[in-house]
């Protein structure tokens, strides 16, 4: 997929994270604010990268700020504003390029 | 040197400090020694007060130096003035390499960080710190080591002589001209002022604070005018908002009613639980609806206790109210209604001392039946952490926590199992403070953990068929990390900043610099 | 029949599908369902976050024997095939028709679940249908709603927009609900599913929420929507079969269990003769208070 425009998804509540993606350079910028990131923070990083890889992106610059969110929430997050940033709100690929 | 919780305390830390590693809970019981003693300067001529007229005057007049050992209390919390006011002046006159030696210090002490960089204050030594200070130990910033001693052990390390306190100052909410001091009256009424009797006793110096200089004398005085050297007065000494806040509501935190009633439902069926009994609990939203929901039980089933202790908060002093227990035995009071209940004749005031030392001939903690407390985190050996965050820095206070939990019959520890992310029930603390053995019973929002030493408590729960999630703390612990993910173990910097004494001086833990995080892939 | 069609459910606890916080373990607090929330919770402009939210929950988080409902948008928005599809795919127990007015509703979303199991390879059959009902002319209609669908477990009142359809408001009192309560378990009982009442909103009346369980408990409810977890143990504590009734049913089951056996017809329990309609309560009694942890027998 291709980050058409920015967009946002999440929101700074704490057990969310706040993932803001904008169009890349060619490759994946990423940036992650954390409160657990000194126990997590490799983790998150995985999490994001294999999002990004499921969804076919492969040039954005995304920022994260988490609040503690579980894998799953940051899952969602990403894919939010991907979709978002894409336009895309119907006829979702449920199982398949979002993966459990 | 690998100590009795498994905690590899480094030899150069041993050297430095002259001290041991940690044995166990019971490893100076006997132990005989010399009391340390203050020098005192006599008042003899009667001609006059002791009023001076600046912090500045007393600095002067106690011949503040450099290197001294500073005594503070922490009576007025997040409300206090009176560290910053005091280092505010050693700075000012250029006084290098102090030692601050106080009861706690917290988030109202920020300030002193750019002491801290500037070398006025050279050593820390209290319950733990809060906020910026702790960031500031964490990052190296201290020139000497960071000790954390609970309550008890603030008093046994003034008692011992291991600490000499050059000059105490005393935050008094009231004072008359010749130093009697008493923690109730004035504007900054905080009740009682536990933590500082060991200061008037064993400091070479003692200097009271004011803001509210009453007629002599200030009667019965809670710090008397024989162990005072100067008063000096000032505008304010603390914020009465942050000292004694309103009392707290009763929280409405389904998770947290839900602990505490798994709190309750464990503490009544255990056999402590009968007329007689003594407790004490922190004040955590859980702890304090654990003592509601208890008081109900104790009415329904004619229960009377025979005294609490605190660290009181206003559902402690109801009981007191309600005439379900005998006594209040008193070190601190954090709400308004607490402050208002020390003129109950049935409540009492005791020295830090009295509560909680290991070194003295018994203290009240060790008639404890129950003392419910919180935790930052537990491990699957049930030794806690109270000082040091999941992510490495210093963020909080031992208190009274090893204290009471090595007094106690029955110590609960309520935590959430999750912080957040975080797991609060983990495989090995960041670092330990209380130990073990000192803890009986861990109570989560998932299930309860009997700590395995107490077969005595799960025969208890198995015979009555007490109805609550039990589990065993592995579990607890799996369950956490099965939500959570397991977490990666926290990365820090070689350099020790800071030691975990136990009450008995001996060295629990050490605490090691932050180190930034980096992810391992790039 | 999917047998989760008759399953216990005494409380169903609303949750913002778009709240982490929420929806991470409500299961710690034991309701027997949690209702999803994709509808009125969930902001208009994060209708779409909150199925990612929702999509990722249902398929990672161990919901530790609670069922998930899903509460789609209603039928006049542009939301809810999509929501469907969500909610199918990430493995749902339920699918929660807001301001259903007819079968034909009923009927919409079931062919639509049906198609999504078929595109998800989920099994037919397996997600099933409950209908709130908002309004007097879905009040009028009970019967043939709850007829709609093989998938249809249950019919749910919804107070607010029901009163306001009757021109009255909630009053604490539950005189306003009083008609569409009694019409819609009727009509719930008359063709076998089941029935849950209204949210309870003032959560600092406790004593308000127990006097209304204790009401719809007695007029036949299988259950209550409930909107804080502090409502939970109340709800499961005025369903809980007492002692008596517990033994009493014991004593009817057995009864009747052998004597049928022994091929007679009559029956008695405690010197009186009793019929053999108590036969289907007395077994409902004894699950009831299995599911309430109060039964020690051996039924």
């Amino acid at each position: 997929m291709e980050i058409v425009k920015p967009a946002i998804a999440g929101t700074l509540e704490s057990s969310d994270c706040q993932v803001t993606v904008e169009p890349g350079d060619g490759e994946i910028d990423f940036t992650l604010k954390s409160s657990v990131i000194n126990q997590y923070g490799n983790q998150i990083r995985k999490v994001v990268f294999e999002t990004l890889e499921s969804l076919g992106v492969g040039s954005v610059k995304i920022s994260i700020v988490d609040k503690g969110a579980l894998d799953c929430t940051i899952k969602a997050r990403v894919e939010g504003a991907v979709f978002r940033s894409a336009g895309q709100m119907e006829h979702l690929p449920w199982g398949g390029a979002i993966r459990p | 040197m690998i100590n009795a919780v498994g905690r590899d305390i480094p030899e150069e830390i041993l050297e430095m400090t002259g001290k041991e590693v940690f044995h166990g809970n019971n490893y100076f019981d006997g132990y005989v020694f010399q009391k340390a003693s203050p020098s005192t300067k006599c008042v003899i001529n009667s001609n006059g007060s002791k009023v001076i007229e600046s912090i500045h005057e007393a600095l002067v007049k106690c011949e503040i130096r450099d290197g001294m050992t500073l005594g503070f209390h922490h009576h007025f919390r997040d409300g206090d003035y009176i560290v910053n006011m005091v280092m505010k002046e050693v700075h000012e006159m250029g006084i290098k390499d102090i030692t601050i030696c106080a009861s706690s210090l917290g988030k109202a002490h920020d300030p002193l960080v750019k002491y801290i960089e500037d070398g006025t204050i050279t050593n820390i030594q209290s319950s733990g710190v809060r906020g910026k200070i702790g960031e500031a130990i964490s990052n190296g910033k201290l020139k000497g080591l960071a000790i954390m001693r609970s309550h008890g052990g603030r008093v046994r390390a003034i008692e011992t002589g291991e600490v000499h306190l050059d000059i105490s100052f005393i935050g008094a909410p009231t004072c008359d001209d010749y130093g009697n001091c008493r923690g109730i009256g004035g504007k900054s009424n905080c009740g009682v002022l536990s933590y500082s009797m060991v200061d008037g006793d064993y400091a070479d110096k003692v200097v009271a604070i004011t803001d509210c200089l009453v007629p002599f004398p200030n009667f019965p005085a809670h710090i008397s005018m024989t162990k005072v050297d100067y008063v000096v007065v000032v505008d304010e000494i603390g914020d009465p908002e942050k000292i004694a806040t309103g009392a707290a509501k009763p929280t409405k935190d389904m998770r947290k009613l839900m602990m505490a009633d798994y709190c309750t439902q464990f503490v009544v069926n255990t056999p402590y639980f009968k007329n007689g009994f003594s407790y004490q609990t922190g004040v955590g939203g859980a702890s304090i609806a654990s003592t509601i929901s208890l008081a109900k039980i104790m009415k329904e089933r004619g229960i009377r206790m025979r005294f609490g202790i605190g660290g009181l908060t206003k559902p402690m002093c109801d009981l007191l109210i309600n005439d379900q227990v005998d006594a209040l035995l008193d070190t601190q009071d954090f709400d308004l209604a607490a402050v208002e209940s020390v003129k109950d004749l049935r409540h009492f005031r005791i020295s830090a001392g009295q509560y909680a030392s290991p070194f003295n001939k018994g203290a009240v903690v060790n008639k404890l039946d129950f003392v419910i407390l919180a935790t930052l985190e537990v491990d699957v050996h049930f030794n806690c952490n109270v000082v040091v965050g999941s992510d490495g820095m210093i963020t909080g206070a031992q208190g009274g926590h090893p204290d009471t939990a090595a007094g106690a019959k029955c110590t609960i520890v309520i935590t959430p199992l999750l912080q957040g992310r975080t797991p609060a029930v983990c495989s090995e603390v960041t670092t330990v403070t209380t130990p073990g053995e000192s803890v009986d019973v861990v109570i989560t929002d998932y299930g309860i953990a009997i700590n395995p030493r107490r077969q005595d408590l799960i025969a208890c729960m198995k015979e009555k068929e007490v109805a609550l999630p039990f589990k065993t703390i592995e579990e607890l612990r799996d369950m956490a990390y099965s939500i959570a993910g397991k977490p990666q173990k926290v990365e820090f910097g070689e350099r020790i900043v800071g030691i975990i004494e136990s009450r008995d001086g001996t060295i629990m833990d050490v605490v090691r610099q932050i180190k930034p995080f980096e992810f391992s892939e790039k | 029949m999917n047998p989760d069609k008759k399953r216990l459910r005494r409380t169903m606890m609303f949750l913002n599908a778009q709240k982490p916080a929420l929806i991470k373990d409500p299961y710690i607090y034991r309701p027997d369902s949690l209702m999803l929330d994709l509808e009125d919770a969930v902001a208009e402009n994060q209708k779409d976050a909150a199925r990612f939210s929702l999509y990722h929950a249902l398929k990672n988080i161990d919901y530790r024997g609670c069922e998930r409902v899903v509460r789609i948008n209603g039928l006049e928005t542009p939301f809810w095939q999509e929501d469907i599809r969500c909610a199918v795919a990430g493995g749902c127990d339920a699918i929660r028709l807001p301001k259903t007015e007819s079968a034909a509703d009923v009927k919409r979303v079931e062919s639509a679940v049906e198609e999504a199991e078929k595109e998800f390879s989920i099994p037919e059959g397996k997600v099933l249908i409950m209908a709130a009902i908002e309004s007097a002319r879905g009040v009028m209609r009970a019967m043939e709603i709850c007829e709609a669908s093989e998938r249809l477990f249950g019919i749910a009142l919804s107070g607010g927009d029901y009163t306001k359809d009757l021109h009255t408001h909630i009053t604490g009192t539950g005189i306003e609900l009083m008609g569409a309560r009694q019409n819609m378990v009727i009509a719930a009982r008359a063709t076998g599913v089941q029935c849950f009442d209204t949210v309870y909103t003032d959560l600092d009346n406790m004593e308000g929420f127990r006097q209304d369980v204790e009401t719809i408990h007695l007029m036949g409810f299988d259950g209550k929507s409930i909107v804080n977890p502090r409502q939970i143990n109340i709800v499961h504590e005025i369903f809980t079969p007492s002692e008596k009734e517990i033994i009493f049913s014991e004593k009817v089951v057995r009864e009747i269990d052998r004597k049928r056996a022994e091929g007679i017809g009559v029956f008695t329990v405690d010197g009186k003769m009793i019929d053999i309609a108590f036969y289907d309560g007395a077994k409902r009694t004894i699950e009831l208070a299995k599911a309430s942890g109060v039964y020690k027998g051996d039924l």
